[in-house]
């Protein structure tokens, strides 16, 4: 049961001002509940949130390595199991540890099928280290690995999908949410831990120093990702799309331009192939998971 | 600075770093055009907005790091940032 008058992530961490992510971790330990087990990749969140010796942290908590939170919340669950004990095991871990180094352990604690939930708090780069590119970094986004320049329009992969690859190993309950709407993801994650068996839950949360903006627009833009259809909120049971945000999409233009990271695409001269390369791919998530909402026109 | 066994910290111990110092723009809350909607606790990445026995919000200053997430997202607007003098 949420508890949602009490704060079990605390005051005093060293997250930017405007973080998104300390935003999420803020929602999700109020969804999880004080009955709950947090583990955490390293990470950006790692680092704000413990600096020791203090932690923001209200519940019991275990700071793994970067590869492996997935395989010590095994452990943990298997442990408890054992014990006949009923708490709630959630990993807390980043989009470079969930898309990119977590990958073995979270592949083998899924195919086992522990009862744990896991959530990836998702900033689209390797943000605690400086702004690498990860798995999770989309389109033409220009990170310190992936500079725009002369020769580069930045990062030149699509964004992995990763919650396809969780539900292909069976995941029971498999979502994507953002930090914009906090009902659908207090939601979201009591349902990922009410359901037995491993779930997923990306978060979408925008960070601004990574991405280039003012912190108080965090919730704006992560708004416009769901709103140009860059970003889709869904939700999957058992390998099936079963709930989509639905939306009268804005064009892509108007989310890219507010971010740094995509400044090159319009200064010093404005690249229409790209932005069109971009907005091509907000239209094939529009037409992969039915997003658009159909406007009666008046005649 | 001896560690701790398994370098262990007392929940919530962060409270002791009071990031209210970080602070360039402050968050002044207007209470007569406030709808009690409580956006601005919602979304405060520090959880620092608390609501009093009237249902209307104030922000801790200790912690508040001025970020003005709560003035973008207010409804009523009734949240505006003003340059602190220190």
């Amino acid at each position: 049961m949420a508890e949602k008058t009490c704060e079990l992530f605390d005051c005093g961490h060293r997250a930017c001002g405007g973080c998104g992510a300390a935003l999420a971790a803020r929602l999700v330990t109020k969804a999880a509940g004080k009955d709950s087990i947090f583990v955490s990749s390293t990470g950006c969140m790692e680092v704000f949130s413990t600096p020791y010796p203090e932690t923001a942290w209200k519940v019991p908590w275990i700071h793994s390595l970067f590869e492996n939170a997935a395989a010590v919340a095994s452990g943990i669950e298997a442990a408890l199991k054992k014990q006949g004990r009923k708490e709630k095991i959630v990993i807390m871990a980043g989009d470079g540890a969930t898309f990119d180094i977590g990958m073995i352990c979270i592949s083998g604690a899924f195919e086992r099928g522990h009862d744990f939930t896991y959530i990836c708090y998702d900033n689209e780069a390797y943000m605690n280290t400086g702004i690498q590119r990860s798995g999770a970094t989309p389109y033409d986004a220009s990170t310190t690995t992936s500079p725009a320049g002369k020769c580069s329009f930045g990062n030149k992969r699509p964004k992995k999908d990763m919650p396809a690859i969780l539900a292909a190993h069976g995941a029971p309950y498999v979502a994507t949410t953002s930090i914009a709407y906090p009902a659908d993801l207090l939601q979201k994650v009591e349902k990922a831990i009410a359901t037995p068996g491993p779930s997923y839950v990306q978060v979408h949360a925008p960070c601004c120093t990574g991405w280039g903006f003012e912190g108080e627009q965090t919730i704006a833009i992560a708004k416009l990702a769901i709103e140009t259809g860059l970003w889709v909120n869904y939700e999957m049971i058992d390998g099936k799309i079963t709930k989509v945000k639905k939306v009268v999409r804005k064009p892509v233009e108007e989310y890219l331009k507010t971010q740094k990271r995509f400044r090159h695409l319009f200064k010093p001269i404005r690249q229409d192939a790209e932005i069109a390369a971009i907005q091509a791919i907000a239209d094939k998530n529009a037409e992969k998971y039915g997003i658009d909402i159909k406007l009666n026109k008046k005649e | 600075m001896a560690l701790a066994v398994g370098c262990r910290a007392r929940p919530g111990k962060a409270r002791d770093n009071k990031t209210g110092s970080w602070r360039v723009f402050k968050p002044i809350f207007d209470h007569e055009k406030c709808s009690k909607c409580g956006m601005c606790k919602t979304l405060c990445p520090e959880g620092c907005v608390h609501e009093d026995a009237e249902g209307l919000f104030n922000p801790d200053y200790s912690y508040c790091k001025g970020c003005g997430i709560c003035a973008v997202e207010c409804p009523k607007e009734a949240i505006t940032m003003k340059l602190e003098e220190k």
